[in-house]
């Protein structure tokens, strides 16, 4: 019975409406900021609940103190998480003092805001002209008048199309990977095997990395078998032996020449 | 026979009370003297002397126009005898539906500002964003920088336009602020009360 009268509180309050155990979840979920809460809404709503039951339920009002305390507590915390540390040691002598301090300076504001409003009713009936102020323009450079042939030599300039600029020098010649892999293999015709830096040394660094691109198709090919003692060691390339004899060369295969003229 | 011509000298001070009756008609917020001075090419205390003039010719209850000192400034405004008129067929935005909340958080800007959020938060025991913004929006504050501690929160001060809609000179023209509400003293006392009460 306590249970249902505390949680089965409804509650319409300017940032919440439903009931009070949906805004306890709420809050606790983060779902909802505690400091945009009317706490004194929810005792208001409770205090009401309560006088339309002919008995206090004393269960019920244990409760509710319990939790709007505990509500309280979490909103002062958001409001004021600095002060905290500053608060803790207050006497209650003091705290009194701050409490009743406080009070008064907003008692003071809410009649600053009461004497606002009445201001306002008092002002109803002036009514002002209200915008933008239509100010000048300052500083505005006005453009002398043109003579109309200069106009013409200007846009006849601004209408001729720019000369093509050469981008030769930008562009980088690859020689194609089929002319190594023909050098290479006519190499291998001849000799068993190889030394590859001393094959490619004095070309180029485009050429040298196009002739190690042949190298590695050789190899992916099975026509070759590389060996090298340490890293950055010479490259030392021996011709495999034939898997079988007759057989289709492996650079015969459709694919191979396809990637090869691409790469070139 | 042709009567001479009599050329009739015009005051001087008159014709610059003229020129600031043009540039007040023409301006739609309040111009201080400065800016009439600059704007008639003149010097201050002769824009003064004029202003005095037209305030004379622009009282109360003399014309449909009024020029009044607000906000810093001068402006023309309608009589109150034309009121009514004027609300017949104009309203007044800036502060219709301007709730307690609002007003309340004008009151702290207008007294303490520039003040931040947390900072009203902290006096009013609730949050004041939706206040905040709904001022913002009407005009009546506006942002003046940024707090150097506590996370740099957005400052906020009252506008013209605050003291125009309340028909201030300035917001020196704000009561004083102690002589509001009642003190420390009489709540501390009322506070113990209660505490002795309940202890008792």
């Amino acid at each position: 019975m306590a249970l249902a009268a505390v949680h089965e509180l409804d509650l319409d309050l300017e940032a919440f409406e439903g009931p009070f155990d949906l805004l306890l979840t709420l809050l606790l979920d983060e779902e909802l900021e505690p400091r945009e809460i009317d706490v004194a809404g929810i005792v208001l709503a409770f205090v009401e609940r309560l006088a339309e039951r002919e008995e206090v339920d004393l269960e019920a009002c244990g409760e509710f103190l319990v939790l709007v305390a505990a509500l309280l507590e979490l909103k002062a915390r958001s409001l004021f998480p600095d002060e905290a540390a500053e608060l803790d040691p207050l006497e209650p002598e003091e705290a009194a003092e701050e409490l009743a301090r406080r009070l008064a300076e907003y008692r003071r504001l809410r009649e600053a805001a009461a004497w606002l409003a009445e201001r306002l009713s008092a002002e109803r009936g002036r009514f002002f002209r209200l915008g933008p102020a239509p100010l000048a323009p300052r500083g505005e450079r006005r453009i002398a008048p043109q003579p109309a042939d200069a106009l013409a030599r200007a846009l006849r300039v601004l209408a001729t199309p720019p000369p093509n600029v050469s981008l030769a020098h930008m562009a980088l010649r690859f020689p194609p990977v089929s002319q190594f892999l023909e050098r290479f293999r006519a190499l291998l015709a001849r000799r068993r095997r190889f030394d590859f830096d001393s094959e490619v040394e004095g070309l180029s660094r485009v050429e040298q990395a196009v002739a190690f691109l042949a190298l590695l198709e050789l190899r992916k090919s099975g026509e070759v078998a590389l060996t090298q003692a340490a890293p950055f060691a010479p490259i030392r390339v021996e011709r495999a032996p034939r898997q079988r004899q007759g057989g289709v060369r492996p650079f015969d295969d459709e694919r191979i020449p396809t990637w090869t003229a691409r790469s070139a | 026979m042709d009567s001479p011509l009599r050329l009739i000298a015009a005051n001087p001070v008159d014709r610059l009370a003229r020129t600031i009756e043009a540039l007040l008609v023409v301006a739609s917020s309040p111009l201080s003297v400065a800016e009439l001075a600059e704007a008639a090419d003149d010097d201050a205390e002769r824009v003064e002397t004029a202003l005095g003039l037209l305030r004379e010719r622009y009282a109360e209850g003399r014309s449909g126009i009024v020029l009044e000192q607000v906000a810093g400034g001068y402006a023309f405004r309608a009589s109150r005898d034309a009121a009514d008129a004027c609300a017949r067929l104009f309203e007044r935005p800036v502060e219709r539906g301007l709730s307690q909340a609002a007003l309340e958080t004008l009151a702290i800007v207008a007294y303490l500002g520039p003040c931040s959020r947390p900072e009203i938060a902290r006096i009013r025991g609730v949050a004041a964003d939706s206040a905040v913004a709904s001022l913002v929006e009407r005009g009546l504050i506006a942002e003046a920088g940024r707090e150097i501690a506590s996370g740099g929160a957005v400052r906020y001060r009252t506008t013209p336009l605050f003291e125009r809609v309340f028909g201030l000179e300035s917001l020196a023209a704000l009561p004083r602020l102690d002589d509001l509400g009642s003190d420390a003293g009489e709540l501390r006392e009322r506070l113990l009360e209660v505490a002795a009460a309940r202890a008792s």
